[in-house]
Order: C-alpha cells, then sequence, then structure tokens
C-alpha cells in the first residue's frame, strides 16, 4: 500500500456551489519516491498539499474524497491528530525561507522547539540531535549557525534550516511547496540535491511541488499535472518527458525555454542606441554621525546595444543587474560612468534636462500586480507619458488603443481597471505604455519571471515581434538562462556587481570561459533536456 | 492556455450612495452610532428653532433646578436651561472636531507629501514633527492658548497643533512604500512632474486612511475642547460648550449632579458614535476586506 493516497479529492470554496478549485484528485506516493505536482498558477497543486497537512485556509472546504496517510483518513481526523502528526509523519517546507522562520527566535531553537513539543529528550539530547541534523543539510560552522537568527543568514541557508526543521523528527513523508523558487539557481542545485540525498538517507516520501520543468527533470519520479484543478495526466518522469499524453503537457513542454541559444542573427545595425561606459553605483550609507559600509553595487559596467538587438543581462540576486537597469533608466543616480542614449550622456543630467531624454528608453518591471495604478483606468495610464510631452490627449488615447491591438487586447480595454486583467495581460498592457513614448530602448527588468511559463512565451514571442517592427534595441534583464539563450543575440554575465563574461548569446552561453558562466550554466535545471523536443539533448546529438 | 483569449471580468464599481449604505448598515452599532451622529448634528444646526429657552438668557429665581415640564434638565447655577445650553454646546463642539479633522488632515497631507518624496525635507521636517510629539498634546494646547489669549480660533489652532504630526507621519509612510512601486517608477520613467506624479499616483493611497484618521481626529479634538473649557483654559466661558457646562456645573455636582452629567453623557456618546463610524469606513476601505469579493 502507498504511503499518501488521494483519492477523489474535492476541495471547493465553503457555502458556494460548483466553485470547485480541486476537482477529483487522486494521486499516490510510495516510501522513498518523489512526486512532482505541476501545474500553473491557479491549478491547485498548493491547496492540495495543504488539505494534506489539514491547513487550508477557512474559505476552503475540502467536501469529497479521502487522503489517507499510512492507513489514516486525515480528512476525518481531529485538529489534536493531526497537529500531532504533522510534525512526526509530514511536514512542509515553503517556497519563502524569510518569511518560514520566526525572525526574532534563535534558528537552532526553532528547529529544537520541534523536538520539544514532539519527543521526550532532554535538553541536552535536543540539543545534540539538532545540530546532527543541521549538519545533516550540510549547514557550516554549526554551533555558530545554531544560535544564529534568521536575518543573519543567506535565502539558502534559511532553506536548509527548514528542512531540517521539516525532518527533525524523521516524517515519512516530506511536503516541499516551491522550496527552490525564492533561490538563486546555483542555490537551487544544492538545494534539490539535499533533498535527493535525504530522501535516500531517510526513506521518507517527497510531495515536490513546482511549475518548473527544468525542476520536474531533476527530481521526479513520477509526476502529476494539473490544470485548474483537475489531474491531465500522471506518468513516470521520463515517460512524460518523452511521451506527454495530453495536448496541455505538450503545450507545457514546448513553452520551456530551451538552454541552447538561438542561432544568431545578421547584425542589423551598426546605429548604437544605448551604451555605458564604466558606470558604476556605490550606495555610501550612513547619516550625519555614523559612516556604515560602502556597498558597491555596480563597478565599471560597459556596454553598448545596438538598434534592434537584444542584450541580456543575466546574474543571480544581488549580483548588481537590477541596480545597471535602474541607473540607466535614472530612478537611481549612478555614481560614476557615462550613459549615453542615442548620442546623450545622461549619468549626470539634471532632472530637468534629463526630461526630453527620458523618452528614448522606457523600462517594463517584474510584478504585474504592482506595476500599473490599480485606481486609474489602463488607458490613462498608457496616455500619460505621451501627455507629459505635448501630445493632444485624443490623439494620445487613439494610439493607446492601436497599441493596445498591437499586444494582442481588445481596443476597448482601455477603459478598464488593472484588476479585471490576469497577469499576463497586465503586462502586455505595461509594454503598451512603454510603447507609447516611441521609445528606442526597452528595458525589461524580469519582465517574464512572473509569469506562467506558457504566457511567458507569448510574451517573449510578442516582444520579440515588437522589436521586428519598431527596430527596439532591448535590453533583458533575467536570472533564467533559458529565457536569456531564446531572446538575447548578446550576453553580459554579472556577479557582485562586476562585469563577468560578455559576448555574442552563442558564445557565451554555449562555451563559456569564465568559471562564474560556467558554474551558472551547470546548475541551470533540466539543462539536460530538449523539452520542446520531447528528448533529452544528448539523443539529438547522436 | 492562452491570456489573450482569457475574458476580461466586467467592470465592477460601487456607487458612492451604494458604499455609504453598505458602511451604515455593516453592523447594528454602526447603524445606532451612526443615527445617533445624524441627530446631534441636526440639533445643532437647528438649535434656534428646538431649544425652548435662550441658552443664555440668566433667570436667578430657577437656579439649580431638577428636570421638570419647563425646564427638561433642569437649570444651572445662574438659572439657565440646561437642555437649551447642551443643544447650543453641540454647535461649538462640532466646528471645532471637524475643523481641527480637516485642516490637520489637510495640513498633514501636504507636509507628509513633502517629507516622504523629497529627501531633504523629511530630515528636517521630521526631527520637528518628533519635537512636536514630545510635548504632551493637553499641554500644548494650554500654552498657545495662554499665549494668544481664549476665543474660537485659538482654541482651534491649539486643538489642531498638536494632531498635524500624527498625520504627517502617516502620509510620510504611506507616501515611503508607495514611490516604491513599480507604476511611480513608471510614472517618472514617462517623464511625469514630481507634482502629477504626488496627485495621481501618491495622494490617492492616502486618501482611505486619512478618512479613517479624520474621524479620530474630529472626536479627539471634541474631547481636547471639553477638556480645555472644563480646566478654564477654553472659550469664552458665556459660550455654551459641553466643557463649559461641565466645568461650571463642577462645584453644583452634589446639589445638580445633571450639570456635569448630562453633558458628559453627551460627548461620550457622540464619540463613541463617531470613533465607531471610522472602525466601519476602515473595515470597508481596507484593501484586503474589499478585495475579498473580487478574487473569485
Amino acid at each position: 500500500m502507498s504511503l499518501l493516497d488521494i483519492r477523489n479529492l474535492r476541495i471547493a470554496l465553503d457555502g458556494v456551489r460548483d466553485a470547485d478549485v480541486v476537482k477529483g484528485l487522486d494521486l499516490s506516493i510510495e516510501s522513498g519516491q518523489t512526486l512532482c505536482l505541476v501545474g500553473e498558477s491557479g491549478s491547485g497543486k498548493s491547496l492540495t498539499a495543504l488539505a494534506t497537512m489539514g491547513l487550508l485556509p477557512p474559505v476552503l472546504k475540502a467536501i469529497a474524497g479521502s487522503i489517507t496517510l499510512k492507513g489514516e483518513n486525515l480528512l476525518e481526523a481531529s485538529a489534536a491528530r493531526l497537529r500531532d502528526l504533522r510534525a512526526t509523519s509530514m511536514s512542509m517546507i515553503f517556497q519563502e525561507p524569510m518569511t518560514a522562520l520566526n525572525p526574532v527566535a534563535r534558528v537552532g531553537q526553532q528547529i529544537e522547539e520541534v523536538l520539544e513539543f514532539h519527543s521526550d529528550l532532554s535538553l541536552s539530547a535536543r540539543r545534540s540531535r539538532v545540530k546532527e541534523m543541521m549538519e545533516a543539510v550540510h549547514l557550516p560552522d554549526v554551533d555558530k549557525m545554531y544560535a544564529s537568527f534568521p536575518h543573519q543568514l543567506s535565502g539558502g541557508q534559511r532553506q536548509r534550516i527548514m528542512i531540517a526543521m521539516a525532518l527533525v523528527m524523521r516524517p515519512q513523508l516530506l511536503i516541499a511547496d516551491e522550496p527552490t523558487t525564492a533561490l538563486d539557481v546555483t542555490t537551487q542545485a544544492q538545494i534539490l540535491s539535499l533533498i535527493r540525498e535525504l530522501r535516500e538517507d531517510q526513506g521518507a516520501a517527497v510531495l515536490f511541488i513546482t511549475h518548473d520543468m527544468g525542476v520536474v527533470s531533476e527530481i521526479a519520479d513520477d509526476v502529476t499535472v494539473l490544470k485548474l484543478g483537475e489531474v491531465m495526466e500522471t506518468q513516470g518522469v521520463d515517460d512524460l518527458l518523452r511521451r506527454p499524453q495530453t495536448d496541455y503537457t505538450r503545450a507545457l513542454l514546448r513553452a520551456v525555454p530551451s538552454q541552447v541559444p538561438r542561432p544568431p542573427r545578421d547584425e542589423q545595425s551598426d546605429e548604437v542606441v544605448l551604451s555605458t561606459n564604466a558606470l558604476s553605483k556605490t550606495y555610501s550609507g550612513g547619516g550625519w554621525f555614523t559612516k556604515t559600509r560602502e556597498v558597491r553595487a555596480a563597478q565599471d559596467v560597459s556596454f553598448s546595444l545596438p538598434k534592434g538587438r537584444t542584450l541580456g543581462i543575466v546574474g543571480e540576486s544581488g549580483s548588481g543587474k537590477t541596480t545597471v537597469a535602474r541607473c540607466i533608466m535614472r530612478l537611481i543616480d549612478p555614481t560614476s560612468g557615462t550613459i549615453n542614449v542615442g548620442g546623450t550622456d545622461i549619468a549626470m543630467l539634471s532632472q530637468k534636462d534629463l526630461k526630453p531624454q527620458r523618452k528614448k528608453i522606457q523600462i517594463v518591471f517584474q510584478d504585474p500586480m504592482r506595476s500599473l495604478n490599480p485606481r486609474i483606468e489602463i488607458g490613462q495610464s498608457i496616455i500619460e507619458g505621451p501627455l507629459n510631452y505635448g501630445t493632444a490627449r485624443d490623439a494620445a488615447m487613439a494610439r493607446a488603443r492601436e497599441l493596445l491591438e498591437l499586444v494582442g487586447l481588445p481596443a476597448s480595454a482601455v477603459d478598464r481597471f488593472p484588476h479585471q486583467f490576469s497577469g499576463g495581460q497586465r503586462q502586455r498592457i505595461a509594454i503598451a505604455r512603454a510603447l507609447a513614448m516611441d521609445p528606442d530602448v526597452l528595458v525589461a527588468d524580469e519582465a517574464v519571471s512572473a509569469l506562467d511559463v506558457s504566457v511567458q512565451a507569448q510574451v517573449l514571442d510578442l516582444l520579440a515581434e515588437l522589436q521586428e517592427r519598431f527596430g527596439l534595441g532591448i535590453l533583458f534583464i533575467t536570472h533564467d538562462l533559458g529565457v536569456a539563450s531564446q531572446i538575447c543575440d548578446d550576453v553580459l554575465v554579472m556577479q557582485n556587481g562586476r562585469v563577468v563574461e560578455y559576448g555574442p548569446a552563442g558564445q557565451v552561453l554555449g562555451s563559456p570561459r569564465q568559471d562564474y558562466t560556467k558554474t551558472l550554466i551547470k546548475a541551470a535545471p533540466g539543462r539536460h533536456w530538449d523539452f520542446a523536443n520531447f528528448r533529452p539533448f544528448a539523443e539529438a546529438a547522436e | 492556455m492562452s491570456d489573450q483569449t482569457a475574458t476580461i471580468a466586467p467592470p465592477a464599481r460601487m456607487s458612492p450612495l451604494v458604499r455609504t449604505r453598505e458602511i451604515v448598515l455593516s453592523s447594528p452599532l454602526v447603524t445606532v452610532g451612526t443615527i445617533i451622529l445624524v441627530l446631534v448634528v441636526l440639533s445643532a444646526i437647528f438649535a434656534a428653532w428646538i431649544v425652548p429657552h435662550d441658552p443664555v438668557r440668566l433667570t436667578p429665581s430657577q437656579r439649580l433646578k431638577p428636570p421638570s415640564e419647563t425646564y427638561w434638565l433642569g437649570t444651572d447655577a445662574f438659572g439657565r436651561d440646561l437642555f437649551s445650553r447642551i443643544v447650543y454646546g453641540g454647535q461649538i463642539s462640532l466646528v471645532v472636531g471637524v475643523a481641527a479633522a480637516i485642516v490637520a488632515v489637510v495640513a498633514g497631507l501636504m507636509l507628509g507629501l513633502l517629507a516622504g518624496y523629497i529627501r531633504w525635507i523629511d530630515a528636517v521636517l521630521m526631527r520637528m514633527v518628533d519635537g512636536l510629539m514630545a510635548i504632551p498634546s493637553i499641554l500644548l494646547a494650554i500654552a498657545i492658548v495662554s499665549l494668544w489669549g481664549a476665543s474660537l480660533w485659538t482654541v482651534l489652532v491649539a486643538i489642531t497643533i498638536p494632531e498635524v504630526p500624527r498625520v504627517v507621519r502617516l502620509v510620510r509612510s504611506l507616501v515611503l512604500s508607495a514611490r516604491e512601486e513599480p507604476y511611480v517608477e513608471a510614472a517618472i520613467a514617462a517623464g511625469s512632474p514630481t507634482f502629477l506624479i504626488m496627485r495621481r499616483h501618491l495622494v490617492p493611497n492616502t486618501v482611505a486612511p486619512l478618512i479613517i484618521q479624520g474621524t479620530y481626529i474630529c472626536a479627539s479634538a471634541i474631547l481636547t475642547e471639553a477638556i480645555l473649557s472644563f480646566l478654564g483654559a477654553g472659550i469664552n466661558p458665556e459660550t455654551p460648550s459641553w466643557g463649559n457646562i461641565m466645568a461650571e456645573g463642577r462645584i453644583y455636582f452634589q446639589i445638580n449632579p445633571g450639570i456635569v452629567l448630562w453633558p458628559g453623557l453627551v460627548v461620550s456618546v457622540v464619540i463613541l458614535s463617531i470613533n465607531l463610524l471610522g472602525d466601519a469606513v476602515r473595515d470597508a476601505l481596507d484593501p484586503r476586506m474589499a478585495k475579498r469579493g473580487l478574487e473569485r
């Protein structure tokens, strides 16, 4: 019998008819196996996990079916029984390790607390058990780490603490809800191998929730694909990636950006629309009386972007890629260096002299929920820029309608509010807003990172199409090497505020020279798989 | 799969009238509070038609009378009708409350916007605000009144000034978080002038918290005015205000306790009603509460 067996699970909004968000889900996991639950946002994958843990929010109820852990139906278990099971038989790790830890308690004590409530061990026995566990998750300098506070640790270390906390009672079931989504690729690779290792050592079953096919290919034994609360298919990972049974899975796999750089395009233009020379930004904090450590967020960043080409800036968090973007937009003031936009150095211009230049360079942000003012109609958001430069209101509005159609939305949407659109639609609106200024350069700061992979592919296509049409130079900032290899002509790799490697995409991502770039590429999950063609790259080469 | 074909939700906007009705009917306490407030406001406005007696006419033969058919709540030490004085007192109290709330909110909004958006102003202004907040507001008000002499205007200024720092801090913190929003940065990138950014993108974020803060300031100003009058630092004792009536009645408490208790009851009930209404508005405007209906 399976360790965890979910049969015909239905979850619905409490008291609302026909509002099922999970519609008859079946899945089962054996001990020592990893089942990946894959789906886009709204597929009900996290709700399934929460239902298993007995942690559904009060507005949602499991209205039918059963969740059986070792022969015990969890849906009928009392709150006290569930609390007991949660540490000893099943446990869960979450996406955001910062918010899942108590910021004012030492991390060692937070792990020890689990033992305190669920075991009869003495204090010293608990301590040594916690330290053993911290060593098992490969935390360095365990004695010092034990007494640290969460803010003193890096994201990866915090996630290791969460895993240690989840596994300290040796549960048979570990539920991991997007545990690596908020982490850098190199850290992600370490955490994935840690989960694999612990699964083998402890023989636990892992229910791994993710939206990332790359991660699936690295960690899964079996895969269940969910769409809007319904199971599309369940297969072994190799079968699923090679022979998906449903159109949905095929479409999902085709949308995964390949790690292989696209073939280089012919040099279209020698006209440079944006270039920087030795651009640097140093934060020297402190007030009137104190002086804090200087932070060099960006140092000596130089590049040039020709008309109609795409330059990708890739790097992990803290590498300074967003700092560069914000300097170029003059949202922050650079410390030194030049920023040349269409022949004018804007790095040190005053706000007044800057205004005529701002038109030439526009930005699309990462978070589609926050990049439009929720209180004004999207038409008003789009025409705000043109109005600032003296376009008549009627003409600007007519242009806004055209632009909306251009980005694939109905022109009549101009008087709708942002909350009436999905994330992908809002990102299209943000692109339309940027285009309304007729810019020469578009800066896309992680512009597709918050989108589902199918929507992401559509937005990337849209950007490519607009680039073709308007000859836009695109500065594309991303942490995702797959996306970078699909869209970029040139790639600039940053680490700790410095440029590590800069050159044509095929060269930098295909045959990197620097160790750091090699590490990044090696850490990218699923790099051996050619998802779109349903086969590993190794076979394609044969 | 496709976000292009996904349906766009139909426009959903509530008219202000429906919204107000919903707030007032949100709980029986709020409904009762609103009715009381409306009655008090109407009686203050139409005081001249309501009161049975002239509130300042002295009738020495009728001093300190208990409630009767002629004098509904009895009379004070000078033989003035207590009910009439309380109704007229409402005029002063409500004017002070509403005016203090409006002035404090508007002044606080301006200063808070500047502090939140322009860095060097922030450094200077917030230290001044810190200094102002270090002085207890009643003491500050008494100091201002004794400096300039008691009149309706000085009392109003004295009550409003200590309320401003709270609003400045509130607006500043709202602006500080709102200016980090990508849509504000997009507006900067689109070349929008600072004034436009403040008006379009920052001020709307402050409206809901300011309405709520305004109701609390209104309640607290009414109370402060009563306290100032009670302490003898308020407006001219001849003019009836709830605090004045109580101050005058204090020494006759054992003979006719109604002189203190009735205006005290009115002050308590009015402040309770305003606070209840403030809470109801807060619940209605809180985006977390408002979102519930939209998500699914």
